[in-house]
């Protein structure tokens, strides 16, 4: 029905979205840059712009995986860490620093990002376990506290025992997009086009869960599989973004909710817009972190949990009580 | 629609059993009965919400045969009004919700076709929230709302319609709508079947179920004197009926 009005709105976050990258390409810790000769080349092409499409992708990575929780669980504070993604990746890079002077061949392999990417998937599978099952929302969403309670606990074990590694695991804590490279920005890359494309596909199960699940199921929808698919698809894009760029806070909780306004309702473009937001928020704050006090850079999590969170604020002072964001 | 040896369970527990109930084709039934008499229960396991053993056919076809798609397009199953109210939801319009309703209908892709919107813009008009579609359902006042589900259930276009109590939140003028929705749907060939609490409605119906603690307490024509009798002992006999205007009112003693 508002086809004009979500194109419209889609090419303004899309110019917004170029217009950051862009920034993000020409500006650094070092200053503007714009030479295409010689070092700079280097800097923009190989360093810069992979950092910014890099940090453009985590972010509409987690802002889809918000998007998905909070209409999955039908819960406007659930995030993508929701189901112990954030503390099974922080494990799993504690365990790679923690081992890897053992010199085992196969730690080497996994490495940091592999290591967060696995230890995503592990959480979010250990609190299926525990949930026995995807079926009750509330029991997952249980689960996956208790989980992310124990693995933060054995993650504060490898601290304890390790007290060296504090930094670097504070480091991934925080988020890092310092990191981020072409071979990392192909994988965000593949996997965001594949979990929007398959979420856009089912997306009308989360419309019709607004009706409450019974009612989805009386309308043929294998609901069942449906949500499994979609948890399958939460773990994925978190599982992905935490592994470039760590545990960068609030974009999956607050992309969503940045762009509710403009989606009008519907699933489908709720979704879309909540990938733009995250990236957009999380580029924006990765520009802001790598200026403001260059050429020193401030983590990047901290940026996004400020910038987020003021936001969030000022849209609750705006928003009447008892009407919904 | 035919219901033969029907047990219901919420886990564990039986909550209809040995059920043998009538539903006439293209009859308004009532399931009339106090509170935890089962019927939402007896609604819900006849769109295969719960577990239940026994059979229940619709023209000689067993619903278990069916696929999940097609029992969606045969039944439509309207739950409770306080049931369907999401406080996260998200900010759906009218339109959007009632075109939830054409699910069953659509492939795989869930794009509307242009039938979906002609019936869509029909439940619209025939429910009278037409005027509000753009407006997003949170918006909406309690009655609005549940004219917006009542179009949702119409959107399904199925052959049979099972309502929990349709005339929650709504004002008399729009309760009287609702009877004459009812008519018109009848003069369609659709089966009917509501739970209703208010009698005086439910006694407008062609059928009525009675239920009592998960068992059947009696069925019949609503019109017939064995059924009014079998109501009053319903409720153990705390209430009369008397004829008003061409219609039965029950009335407290």
């Amino acid at each position: 029905m508002q086809k004009n009005h979500f194109l419209g709105k889609l090419i303004g976050l899309l110019i917004l979205s170029g217009v950051l990258v862009l920034l993000g390409t020409l500006l650094g810790s070092m200053g503007p840059s714009w030479n295409m000769q010689g070092p700079d080349q280097t800097v923009l092409f190989d360093i810069r712009l992979p950092r910014s499409l890099g940090a453009y992708l985590a972010g509409a990575l987690l802002g889809l995986a918000g998007g998905i929780a909070q209409s999955l669980f039908r819960n406007p504070l659930a995030d993508p860490y929701l189901l112990g993604s954030a503390s099974g990746a922080l494990l799993g890079v504690g365990s790679i620093l923690c081992f890897a002077y053992l010199g085992n061949s196969w730690l080497e392999i996994i490495g940091l990002n592999g290591g967060a990417f696995l230890g995503a998937l592990l959480g979010v599978l250990a609190s299926l376990l525990l949930a026995g099952g995807y079926r009750s929302s509330l029991r997952l969403l249980l689960s996956g506290v208790v989980i992310s309670v124990i693995l933060g606990a054995a993650n504060s074990l490898f601290t304890f025992i390790r007290p060296d590694l504090f930094q670097s695991i504070q480091s991934f804590m925080l988020g890092n997009t310092t990191l981020l490279n072409w071979s990392g920005v192909e994988m965000m890359a593949i996997a965001l086009f594949i979990c929007l494309l398959i979420t856009l596909i089912i997306s009308p199960v989360l419309d019709a869960l607004s009706l409450g699940e019974n009612t989805a199921r009386t309308l043929g929808l294998p609901l069942d599989q449906l949500r499994l698919i979609l948890i399958g698809i939460l773990a994925l894009a978190t599982g992905c973004a935490v592994a470039q760029t760590g545990l960068v806070a609030f974009v999956g909780l607050a992309a969503p909710h940045l762009v509710r306004k403009l989606s009008g309702g519907r699933q489908r473009v709720q979704l879309i817009f909540s990938c733009l937001g995250g990236g957009i928020l999380l580029l924006s704050s990765d520009l802001i972190a790598r200026t403001l006090f260059a050429p020193i850079e401030i983590p990047v999590g901290v940026v996004t949990a400020v910038l987020g969170g003021i936001y969030l604020l000022a849209l609750l002072r705006r928003t009447p009580a008892g009407v919904r964001t | 629609m035919k219901i033969r040896q029907l047990n219901v369970y919420r886990g564990p527990c039986a909550i209809l059993s040995d059920l043998n109930v009538d539903i006439p084709q293209g009859k308004w039934t009532s399931v009339i009965g106090p509170n935890g008499a089962g019927k939402s229960s007896l609604l819900q396991a006849m769109t295969g919400l719960l577990k239940r053993d026994g059979s229940i056919t619709v023209d000689d076809v067993n619903i278990s045969s069916l696929t999940q798609k097609d029992l969606a397009k045969k039944i439509a199953w309207l739950d409770q009004a306080s049931n369907t109210s999401d406080e996260f939801g998200d900010s759906l319009s009218v339109y959007d919700t009632v075109m939830l309703g054409r699910l069953p209908h659509q492939g795989w892709l869930h794009l509307p076709s242009k039938i979906d919107h002609v019936v869509v813009e029909q439940a619209l008009q025939q429910t009278d929230v037409w005027h509000l579609r753009q407006r997003p359902l949170q918006q909406l006042s309690g009655g609005e709302r549940q004219r917006v589900l009542l179009a949702r259930l119409l959107a399904v276009d199925s052959d049979i319609l099972l309502m929990d109590e349709p005339l929650a939140n709504l004002d008399p003028p729009h309760q009287a709508d609702f009877l004459k929705w009812q008519g018109k749907l009848l003069a369609q060939g659709k089966t009917l079947v509501t739970v209703l609490h208010e009698i005086h409605f439910a006694l407008r119906a062609d059928h009525v179920v009675m239920l009592n603690r998960g068992k059947l307490h009696f069925q019949g024509s609503s019109q017939d004197p064995a059924t009014h009798q079998a109501l009053i002992g319903l409720f153990d006999g705390r209430i009369h009926l008397e004829k008003l205007g061409g219609d039965w009112v029950a009335l407290p003693n």
